[in-house]
């Protein structure tokens, strides 16, 4: 290991962060914007040309605001919480791959951060981390809404990922690794795995949404009965901060979404000219994205104990079906099981 | 060079940056708390007794659950991995696990630990 490995390191390191900080906030312009159209609206258009300044006008107003903190908050964990809800989320941007590796300056660069073997766990860990940051905000708050909004994401957030997880593990058993950047090698030439896991994709899709807290599935935010829920007391950057992770987390998750199951970087002439290779992962984040914006727009939220029912008696069994289909079909086929009762 | 380096100096960072953020907020607003604004927010109401009220038992069970399950899916990961070397000898005894945890999965759906009202 070099000095110029951790300098190629360092650049990375930046380069996402731009692109994950960038994405947040023309994310919320494009969110604006698209639910806008969808509702027959204009949206946010007077900032700048189209309102593209809209987001750093946002921002610096955020950022000037008074910074509360309440008197009967427990001032350490409250100012924790913001902390440790962002950290997770920005860490687990470190596995996705952004593209194939590219020659510059002589060196050939791998266009991810780090290609562990525990890709897709490292991912379901750090998204089990996250409950933390929200549980802390909603009980450090000292507010009812945020308490209660607090601990409905958590148990929102920790049903869903146990069909989230069993769901990715169709794609690991396909491509027998749990490396991002071998799941997406897995999936040359166009064998997505989505033609493959199509309940399997099904399930990941809604959970992703749950694990985001979008709508439908935004009940710990529900602003009618519980203002904002666990992020109610926070003002500020500090309020900003929850909007950050939440954003940056439907970009990573649409990213890994992507890499599992829609081929990741892989597209046509990607090949030939591997530049293209980010180009074709942000299309088809961009899809997730619409669609995630497009739920909000069409869904009613559900009640909660419906949401409970849907996780537990409906994802969880589907899931554990896909599981079991896929390990009979693949070992099948490695036996030549079926052939023997054929022939 | 180990990947783990790498996602050290992302943790790093990213707990930098958060810090950073948090700071520039609390440095930047102005600052002029009165008794009222640092009361718990209740829509503009008085607030009304404490917030650290008896929770429903529910939230508390799903988290027990979440436990069991997940220990599940996460002995399933190693499984997934090498499934194929194992063929059908794999393949018998994850099912065998699977029926085992299925009992329980049933137990709890019949006993009602899953309902939510």
């Amino acid at each position: 290991m070099t000095t110029t490995d951790i300098i190629e390191v360092l650049v990375k390191i930046v380069a996402v962060f731009f692109i994950l900080l960038t994405g947040f906030a023309y994310l919320t312009l494009f969110e604006r914007r698209v639910l806008a159209a969808l509702q027959s609206r204009i949206g946010p258009n007077r900032v700048g040309p189209g309102g593209f300044l809209q987001p750093v006008a946002d921002g610096l107003k955020l950022l000037f605001k008074e910074d509360i903190i309440p008197a009967k908050a427990d001032k350490f964990l409250y100012l924790l919480a913001p902390v440790a809800v962002v950290v997770p989320v920005l860490l687990s941007a470190a596995i996705v791959p952004w593209g194939p590796t590219i020659q510059l300056f002589g060196r050939s660069i791998p266009l991810h951060l780090a290609d562990i073997n525990i890709g897709v766990l490292f991912f379901l860990g750090l998204g089990s981390l996250g409950v933390y940051g929200i549980v802390l905000a909603g009980w450090s708050s000292n507010n009812k809404y945020a308490l209660i909004g607090g601990l409905r994401a958590s148990s929102q957030m920790i049903s869903y990922e146990l069909a989230m997880g069993l769901a990715a593990l169709g794609v690991v058993m396909l491509s027998g690794s749990l490396s991002m950047v071998d799941i997406v090698n897995a999936q040359a030439n166009g064998r997505w795995f989505i033609f493959m896991q199509p309940l399997g994709f099904m399930i990941f899709a809604i959970t992703m949404v749950a694990e985001t807290k979008r709508a439908p599935f935004d009940l710990p935010e529900a602003e009618q009965e519980l203002v904002a829920g666990f992020h109610t007391e926070y003002s500020g950057m500090k309020f900003a901060m929850f909007y950050l992770a939440e954003y940056i987390a439907m970009i990573v998750i649409s990213a890994v979404a992507a890499t599992l199951y829609l081929g990741g970087w892989r597209g046509p002439f990607v090949e030939q000219l591997p530049i293209l290779g980010p180009l074709y992962l942000f299309l088809k984040i961009m899809v997730f994205l619409f669609i995630f914006v497009w739920l909000r727009a069409s869904f009613p939220r559900l009640r909660y104990d419906r949401l409970m029912t849907v996780g537990w008696k409906i994802l969880l069994p589907l899931a554990l079906i896909n599981l079991v289909v896929t390990a009979i079909a693949v070992v099948g086929a490695d036996t030549k099981f079926f052939g023997l009762l054929g022939g | 060079m180990n990947p783990y380096i790498a996602i050290g100096l992302l943790l790093l960072l990213s707990t930098g940056l958060a810090l950073i953020i948090v700071l520039l907020g609390a440095v930047l607003g102005p600052n002029n708390p009165n008794e009222r604004k640092l009361e718990p927010y209740e829509s503009g109401m008085v607030p009304v007794g404490e917030a650290m009220q008896r929770l429903p038992i529910r939230f508390y069970l799903i988290a027990t659950l979440f436990i069991v399950f997940d220990i599940e899916v996460i002995f399933l990961f190693p499984w997934a991995l090498i499934f194929r070397k194992l063929g059908i000898f794999g393949l018998v005894e994850m099912a065998v696990f699977l029926l085992i945890l299925l009992v329980g999965y049933i137990y709890i759906w019949q006993k009602g630990a899953l309902e939510w009202d």
